[in-house]
């Protein structure tokens, strides 16, 4: 009986096996077109909810888990941030066609989707290549989840945020996070910011306290290294400022412009804090091209500056 | 009432020689593999997944069996011709629907009982092998006694569903009776549809007729708190008590409705 049992069991394998080898042969001989851009099938979150039959948080985690496969590939697809300069303008807001209606997608299935927001957040507004480019996505799904949630302070200070950062409207920016402050709940450094995003514009130091909140409420991985990265982007640009200052001395002391860190110091060139060496161009410091950091975000304008 | 206890019973002892519950082993499995799989999938979000997954999965699988097992719990006697030796004995034939009708709810508890402590135990695990970095991350605790709220109103739904269908069962064939009960079901997760019909429609007799289904149809949408839950919004106590006690009043109307036509069946 045992015999006849291992008999059966072995022509089933053979059998199996012998499909998977003409599906082998097949793939081969016409291989498999390459897989297409990534496009939701359903636009309208209503119609998938209702498609959901009461399942909608299930179908919200599917859509979700979409949102960053597709964000991830995308990226990858596209090349690190880091690697490609970031003026490519013509095809900003054409990098991530389909983040912003997944993001949308999901949080209209489970509208208490924290994470969703959040994540839309930074990199609906992040520029090409590390993000789709568009703010006003960014604002419109923040404000959707405030619909939702209207106690969620992080929210508003997530809307005020996008317009510091990404839209340099320092009154927008400082109206959000005064509206954020007023929440139960809500962090005390938010006042203080608004009054100085209200009265100074942009700063380091604001900057770094947005980035510093971002870090500490993350709840995923990739908006946590977004959001030290960005912290280090700032330490660097303060350290760039310093090092100048040294090259700017050196270059009026021999009368000409320094070309190379052999010239400044034996040590060879600093590194920047995410452990790549700064460089020199034209006499300007600068994070390499190879750095994480690079390219180092514009400077926060303070207000009555002209912009550069 | 005690031969409505050892018919009940026997419906649970049937459902089990027949392997109903080895549906659980599939719950098991399907836990601990998205588990697994979705951890590299989710970016951080694999114990809110983990959630929804197992809530979803104990109502979906709970529907099946309620559906399936309900519509035969009636006409499989008939067709066995086995409810004559049944009828002949001193059992009445209320005593025997509510029987049959309390066997199949009591296999849905012990299914749901066991898929609520597989979903915990996947839930701890997590936690155990991802440590505080995920536990962090969380609104709620990964191991969150409210999941039982939303567990409790998805078997109080299901008991609907199983009257729904042992109703369906005592008059109609069995595709009729699973065919009618998933129909319902699926109008009475959209119940609030039917309630503002009359704002989409310019007739008020359609609108009107919209109203009195919505008020004679069992309304599911309500027993579906999943989403609330997995997030740590409250859910009262009054909620609960009214909703369970919309569907041991609907359940009962199901019943009696049951065993009126029931016990008018003639068999010859």
């Amino acid at each position: 009986m045992w015999a006849r049992a291992a008999g059966r069991f072995t022509l089933v394998a053979l059998l199996i096996g012998a499909a998977a080898e003409l599906q082998w042969l097949r793939e081969r001989r016409y291989p498999l077109a390459p897989p297409s851009e990534d496009a939701p099938y359903l636009l309208s979150g209503l119609t998938t909810r209702r498609l959901a039959v009461g399942y909608a948080a299930l179908a919200a985690d599917l859509y979700w888990i979409r949102a960053i496969q597709y964000y991830g590939g995308t990226k990858i697809r596209l090349g690190a941030p880091s690697q490609e300069a970031q003026p490519e303008a013509g095809r900003q807001g054409s990098a991530y066609p389909a983040l912003y209606p997944l993001l949308d997608l999901t949080t209209t299935l489970d509208p208490r989707f924290n994470i969703a927001y959040r994540f839309g957040a930074i990199f609906l507004a992040e520029p090409f290549p590390g993000g789709a480019g568009r703010p006003d996505h960014a604002i419109a799904l923040l404000q959707k989840g405030l619909g939702a949630r209207p106690d969620k302070w992080e929210y508003m200070q997530d809307i005020g945020f996008v317009h510091y950062w990404w839209r340099r409207d320092y009154r927008a920016a400082a109206e959000w996070f005064e509206r954020a402050s007023r929440v139960p709940g809500a962090p005390w450094f938010l006042r203080s910011l608004a009054a100085t995003t209200l009265a100074e514009g942009g700063d380091r130091q604001s900057s770094r306290i947005m980035w510093t909140s971002i870090l500490q409420s993350a709840e995923i991985d990739w908006l946590r290294r977004e959001a030290e990265r960005r912290l280090l982007q700032l330490m660097a640009m303060d350290e760039t400022d310093m090092l100048q200052k040294v090259i700017d001395r050196v270059a009026a002391q021999s009368g000409r412009p320094v070309a190379d860190w052999e010239s400044v110091s034996r040590a060879g060139a600093p590194l920047d804090p995410s452990g790549a060496p700064y460089e020199i161009r034209d006499g300007r410091i600068g994070v390499s091209r190879k750095s994480i950091l690079f390219p180092l975000p514009e400077e926060p304008q303070r207000l009555g500056t002209p912009a550069p | 009432m005690r031969a409505i206890g050892w018919i009940a019973l026997n419906v649970f002892r049937e459902s089990v020689r027949d392997k109903v519950l080895y549906n659980l082993v599939l719950f098991a499995v399907l836990l601990i593999g998205a588990s697994y799989f979705i951890g590299q999938l989710t970016a951080g979000q694999d114990v809110k997944i983990i959630k929804d997954l197992g809530l979803a999965a104990t109502s979906i699988f709970g529907l099946f069996i309620a559906v399936f097992i309900g519509i035969g719990l009636v006409s499989k006697e008939v067709e066995k011709r086995s409810v004559y030796s049944l009828l002949a004995k001193p059992i009445e034939r209320y005593q025997l629907l509510l029987g049959k009708y309390l066997g199949l709810v009591l296999t849905l508890a012990v299914n749901l009982s066991v898929m609520a402590g597989a979903l915990y135990a996947v839930l701890a695990a997590m936690i155990w092998v991802g440590g505080s970095e995920i536990a962090r991350a969380l609104e709620r605790p990964a191991v969150d006694p409210f999941l039982l709220e939303a567990l409790a109103l998805t078997f109080v739904e299901l008991a609907v569903v199983t009257a729904l269908a042992l109703f369906f069962s005592t008059f109609s064939t069995p595709i009729l009776a699973a065919a009618f009960t998933f129909g319902l079901f699926i109008a009475g997760r959209f119940s609030a549809d039917l309630r503002d019909f009359k704002q989409v429609v310019d007739a008020p007799l359609a609108g009107f007729l919209a109203q009195a289904l919505y008020w004679v149809l069992p309304n599911l949408a309500p027993y579906d708190i999943r989403a609330q839950v997995v997030h740590g919004q409250p859910v009262t106590a009054g909620y609960l008590a009214l909703v369970t006690g919309y569907g041991v009043l609907y359940v009962a109307a199901l019943l009696l409705a049951a065993v009126f036509i029931f016990s008018r069946r003639d068999f010859k």
